[in-house]
């Protein structure tokens, strides 16, 4: 399990880094006359609405995706367990506000979120859809790195480092958070794969990224009214999006396993 | 038990407050409301200044927030920008997107739980293996993405189901959006169930009632699945206010005028009252729903009692 993700998330870094490696054309050179064509010699997924070739544009549309999970995920993860980690660790009123403040978020559906905050923008670049997932993002994290450093906080090495005359500051950083951070991983992982079934999501609902941008929620979205008589369109990118999202969320499964066979 | 009920009412005030106050500045940040108004072209500055003062959208944005929850509590959510009030939109479009959900609740609770269970009592075996290579496929395609290919197969080729749905949208016609809706949900109910299931077969009690002679049967309805749900009527729980707000996906590729349809076209016309108005109750309808799930508890576990 642990072995077939890594390969596909390695192989996945390669073509978002470099898609050229395996995909000689451009994603924006496309062809009206070959409008919805089936699959051709040097043209294994044939062509989508707008005559471009759709091999192309999936290994291109590899990069979006990547890079908003990978980024949001880096996002959420570093501001979630900054702001839970401190209120586990405080206690007090900091964490009462942070606690209230999570359930807030919690109550705001997701995608409805995002449709509303993200229609506004104009911009053509993944920052936006990328902030919109941190800004809703954290509370998930935040809860979970909490709960992780009040349970590390009672235990006997945190009392002798402190009889010791350690600082907070010490404390946090070289015995709570090592002991701390193995759910944080876990669930980020796992919130990886979700994050980008979300940007693919939102790109469909036409408020994600938005074209000439290439991403498999745009070409899905655009193929979805041909679905009848061109499925190949629509098939090609939602199957690359699936087996992305599913080998972030193995891994995630593989992670938690190693560092918590508890759970097994 | 009552002076729970009251305890948790007063906690939903702050959170309510919140998530409303938050709505309302995000569709604050959405653009001029009154930019929409004109159609394509933009208003004459004339129009515009006496709209906005027919709205109140000339007024400090905190006393607009304030005048709004006002009204709402007495039962006044505003107009849509059409002169339509938001009520009757939602009188409309809420029976829709609730059928759908019970549709969606109805497919975790029987599927999920009892594949689940099935499982869960045989870990490792193949029908184990399979289910639950299924439910992380499941989990993994994104709704959009069944819900297409489900339209495709089963409405387009084989012609099963109507590809669309009907404006009346009985339940009938609501079966393939309902199962497309709780896919994602399914699979974790399936999962959820099936790990504390296998962590409770474990337990002192179980043990204690196979010794005891009871049948098989009894032994997991009445002992294990009734301690083993709980964890599974929390995820349902929360999970209704999620569906009524996710179904925006499910609603558009069906077709279905439900709220999520009526948010989309809300949104996309820059409509605050109404798209306010929907999240306020979906808002409610997630704290309520959370509230029931803790009240269960007491149901499912004696030992829990609220004082």
């Amino acid at each position: 399990m642990f072995l077939l993700s890594a390969l596909v998330i390695v192989f996945l870094i390669v073509i978002s880094v470099r898609p050229s490696v395996i995909a000689s054309g451009s994603p924006l050179t496309c062809d009206l006359a070959k409008a919805r064509e089936g699959a051709g010699p040097g043209h294994p997924f044939g062509y989508d609405g707008q005559g471009c070739d759709v091999y192309t544009r999936t290994v291109y549309g590899a990069r979006a995706s990547v890079t908003v999970g990978v980024l949001a995920t880096l996002g959420v993860a570093v501001l979630g367990s900054v702001l839970g980690g401190l209120a586990g660790y405080f206690g007090g009123l900091w964490d009462s506000v942070l606690s209230r403040i999570t359930d807030i978020f919690f109550a705001i559906p997701v995608v409805l979120g995002g449709l509303v905050l993200l229609s506004v923008v104009t911009s053509n670049t993944v920052w936006p859809v990328i902030g919109f997932m941190v800004l809703l993002g954290w509370p998930q994290i935040s809860r979970i790195a909490r709960g992780a450093v009040i349970t590390a906080k009672q235990h006997d090495y945190v009392q002798a480092a402190r009889a010791l005359g350690a600082s907070d500051a010490r404390i946090l950083l070289r015995h709570i958070t090592p002991n701390a951070v193995a759910p944080v991983i876990v669930v980020s992982t796992i919130a990886l794969g979700t994050y980008i079934a979300l940007e693919a999501t939102l790109s469909y609902l036409g408020v994600g990224l938005k074209p000439p941008s290439v991403s498999w929620g745009i070409d899905i979205s655009a193929a979805s009214p041909y679905i009848r008589n061109s499925p190949h369109a629509l098939l090609w990118p939602s199957g690359a999006l699936a087996v992305t999202v599913l080998a972030f969320i193995m891994l995630g499964d593989a992670v938690r396993d190693a560092l918590d066979p508890k759970l097994r | 038990m009552g002076r729970y009920v009251v305890r948790r009412l007063l906690q939903m005030v702050p959170v309510f407050v919140g998530a409303t106050l938050l709505i309302f500045l995000m569709v604050n940040v959405m653009g001029d409301p009154v930019a929409g108004l004109c159609g394509e072209r933009q208003c004459d500055p004339a129009t515009a200044a006496q709209l906005r003062h027919e709205f109140g959208l000339d007024e400090p944005l905190w006393l607009q927030y304030a005048t709004y929850m006002g009204n709402v509590f007495t039962g006044d959510f505003g107009t849509a920008f059409n002169g339509q009030p938001v009520t009757e939109l939602m009188a409309t479009a809420f029976p829709v997107t609730i059928r759908l959900t019970v549709v969606a609740v109805l497919f975790e609770v029987v599927v999920g739980v009892t594949l689940g269970v099935l499982t869960g009592l045989r870990r490792g075996r193949p029908v184990d293996t399979t289910v639950l290579l299924l439910t992380l496929v499941v989990i993994s395609v994104p709704t959009f993405v069944t819900g297409l290919l489900l339209q495709l197969l089963l409405g387009v080729e084989w012609g099963w189901v109507r590809p669309s749905v009907s404006a009346e949208a009985p339940f009938g016609e609501l079966i393939v959006p309902g199962l497309v809706l709780a896919s994602v949900s399914l699979a974790y109910v399936t999962r959820l169930t099936r790990t504390s299931l296998a962590e409770n077969r474990r337990s002192d009690y179980v043990r204690t009632a196979v010794a005891k002679g009871l049948p098989r049967h009894r032994v997991v309805t009445r002992h294990l699945l009734r301690n083993s749900l709980i964890p599974v009527v929390t995820f349902i729980g929360t999970d209704i206010g999620a569906l009524m707000g996710g179904a925006i996906v499910t609603e558009r590729i069906f077709n279905i005028h439900g709220v999520g349809y009526q948010l989309y076209q809300g949104i996309l016309r820059q409509n605050s009252q109404t798209v306010v108005g929907f999240v306020t109750v979906l808002v409610l309808v997630f704290l309520v729903a959370n509230l029931l799930v803790d009240l269960l508890y007491a149901v499912l576990d004696p030992r829990i009692r609220y004082a």
